[in-house]
């Protein structure tokens, strides 16, 4: 079994604004193993990319705070970490890649800046030409051509998966050894986010980094992950292997998930099966079950209690509701 | 009859530069389009960003005076039409957008965006319809009091019903969906797809559905065209272009496609590089360079649209199709 790098317990982030304060997460636990990839999925506004911000402690200022729980970084307790000490460890041994690589990089810098920037940063010791080489060769490996003439250029010089080959290749100059990559290739066409999936499949074989990859794509989800966590309303909802999420899928909302996408092996022009509703606000959840207002299942159980995020068969397979046990199958 | 019928279509853009802000190059959006849609079927334009596909709904719908070619719509030539007559095509030609949020005026209520296209057409009185509006609201799922409520105060989903209702208030014949979902989550994607098919079936209208996303065309469409750089690489129904793609961009384009199956996963090596720069294309087969099969003959010659297949509506542009293996 190969170690556990970041251990998550019961993390919960409010958001302080006019409206009032909006519970984004609540009671978040998981953990990430070395060398493994760990799928978040869900829809807009239930979370994952607050989980990403909340563990890199990149949560906006002074609206966003961790108010519970703890982010467990080989042992160390990433929330209560001094600002400097967290500066040396985002970047250098957790990075982050964004959706839109445009606004993730600096318009004005050409691209060989933004890179040696990020190593000189980390490395004061390392001289400048070795700064240089080291940058020119990560972008070769990433799958850049002629990376000495693109050294040279800007960011708006390059395609969208060009610039998403760049994030990458500046979030692995400092072997990392976790990546959160949140929603890569939504911004991508398909073609080319087969490309950048199959780049990080084979990066990963190659330095063993553990990549937590958040989607809202469920077809992504299962092409890349070993494990993936469903999240609803600012809780995971289910959280298992990926080959059993996709077999047994326990949680109503990820039935209903599953069901909804369009495939291309099904005959034209049938009906899809649908979530009724839309997600509640988040300044307004009821109590209880917060998919109670869309799940066909809903007994008076779920208007008042939270269902608790239940082992189910064994621990690899969770599911956050009361009722799952009649619904596997 | 054909409903609609494009012929050799071309939209070509200007690019203008330098201090005296001549034409220095020419966008070739979209270069020399054919086919045609029957009444009360679905077209579905696929492809990847940059390859003309919105840019045809908008030179049907004549948001763009097209560069050349020839658009009939019910027998008549709609491609020149100016004023009184472009109006009077709108009534039977409708558009749904890819953005609810840009796409609804912001200072205008529910109310007054639905009723808008009977007030330009001039018809039915105030009270008729204000009874008009109510009924599409509640056809395309939507609450009587959105009728004094403003788009910010709804979803994506509700504003893309919303949409719908204005774009189906006059019954048109045509509805242009111009990635009408693609700014949505899936299980409001799922509503809004299924919305759209029990219109169709009500209302008996043909849609151009425009979308990146295979998968969704797949599930909408009668027929299916696929672009690359401005031009038809291969058009078939859709049962027989998912079961038989020929051009090596369509098989590129399906097998890349993530499948929601963990036990499909695949192993196969993406297709290279990247669209080239519709400022000047490979000057035959566009797919040239990206192509595993291309050969000698490629460079030289520009493959056309022709059938390849034994089924009747299988139309493919490759030198090649049909002898090659799926990937």
């Amino acid at each position: 079994m190969s170690e556990v790098l970041l251990q998550v317990r019961h993390l919960a982030t409010e958001f302080d604004t006019e409206q009032g304060v909006a519970r984004a997460l609540d009671d978040i636990s998981f953990q990430v193993k070395a060398g493994e990839t760990l799928g978040i999925v869900g829809e807009s506004g239930c979370g994952k990319s607050v989980t990403s911000l909340s563990v890199m402690r990149l949560l906006p200022k002074p609206t966003g705070n961790i108010v519970n729980g703890e982010v467990l970084f080989r042992g160390k307790d990433l929330v209560k970490l001094p600002a400097e000490d967290m500066h040396n460890i985002r970047g250098n041994r957790i990075a982050m890649i964004f959706q839109e690589p445009m606004t993730a990089l600096n318009p004005v810098y050409r691209i060989g800046r933004q890179l040696n920037e990020t190593l000189a940063l980390h490395n004061p010791e390392m001289k400048k030409a070795d700064i240089h080489q080291a940058s020119i060769d990560m972008l070769k490996r990433v799958g850049i051509p002629a990376p000495e003439r693109r050294m040279k250029e800007y960011p708006h010089q390059l395609s969208g998966g060009m610039r998403q080959r760049v994030m990458i290749a500046i979030a692995l100059l400092c072997k990392p050894e976790i990546l959160i990559a949140d929603e890569p290739t939504t911004a991508l066409d398909v073609t080319i986010q087969a490309q950048i999936l199959q780049l990080l499949k084979d990066l990963q074989k190659e330095t063993g980094m553990a990549i937590i990859f958040i989607t809202h794509d469920l077809g992504v989800i299962a092409e890349i992950c070993d494990r993936v966590l469903v999240m609803y309303g600012g809780r995971i909802i289910e959280q298992a292997d990926i080959f059993r999420l996709f077999d047994k899928p326990s949680h109503p909302y990820t039935q209903g998930l599953l069901k909804a996408i369009p495939r291309l092996e099904k005959p034209a022009k049938e009906n899809l099966s649908t979530i009724p509703g839309m997600v509640p606000s988040l300044f307004d959840f009821p109590p209880g079950c917060r998919f109670q207002n869309r799940c066909e299942y809903v007994q008076t159980q779920c208007e008042k209690d939270t269902p608790p995020l239940e082992g189910h068969i064994d621990d690899d397979h969770q599911v956050r509701c009361f009722r799952f046990k009649e619904l596997v199958n | 009859m054909d409903l609609l019928k494009v012929e050799d279509l071309k939209m070509h853009f200007p690019v203008h530069g330098g201090i005296l802000y001549r034409q220095i190059a020419t966008v070739f959006a979209v270069d020399g389009v054919n086919f045609s849609i029957e009444p009360g079927k679905t077209l579905g334009l696929v492809g990847e960003s940059g390859c003309g596909k919105s840019t045809i709904g908008r030179a049907l719908l004549r948001l763009y005076e097209p560069t050349a070619g020839k658009v009939s719509f019910e027998g008549q030539d709609i491609t020149h039409l100016q004023g009184e007559s472009l109006r009077n095509l709108r009534l039977d030609m409708q558009m749904i957008f890819q953005d609810p949020f840009e796409s609804l005026n912001p200072r205008h209520t529910i109310g007054d965006i639905i009723e808008e296209p009977f007030v330009i057409h001039k018809l039915g009185n105030s009270a008729e319809r204000k009874q008009e509006v109510l009924k599409l609201l509640d056809r395309v799922g939507m609450p009587a009091d959105a009728v004094h409520k403003y788009p910010h105060e709804f979803s994506g989903g509700q504003r893309q019903r919303i949409g719908i209702a204005r774009a189906i208030a006059l019954k048109p014949k045509l509805i242009i969906c111009d990635e009408p979902v693609s700014a949505l989550d899936v299980s409001i994607q799922s509503q809004i797809l299924n919305l759209l098919l029990e219109l169709q079936q009500e209302m008996g209208m043909a849609y151009l559905f425009v979308a990146h996303d295979l998968s969704v065309i797949k599930h909408v469409s009668d027929q299916i065209a696929v672009m690359y750089l401005g031009r038809i690489v291969e058009i078939a129904d859709s049962e027989s272009l998912y079961q038989n793609p020929m051009h090596p961009y369509t098989q590129a384009l399906i097998s890349s496609i993530p499948v929601p199956d963990p036990l499909q996963r695949k192993n196969f090596i993406p297709l290279q590089g990247e669209v080239p720069s519709p400022l000047n294309p490979p000057p035959h087969c566009h797919f040239v360079e990206r192509c595993p099969y291309a050969e000698q003959i490629c460079s030289t010659e520009t493959p056309v649209l022709t059938q390849k297949d034994t089924s009747e509506n299988h139309q493919v542009a490759c030198h090649f199709a049909g002898k090659l293996k799926v990937l």
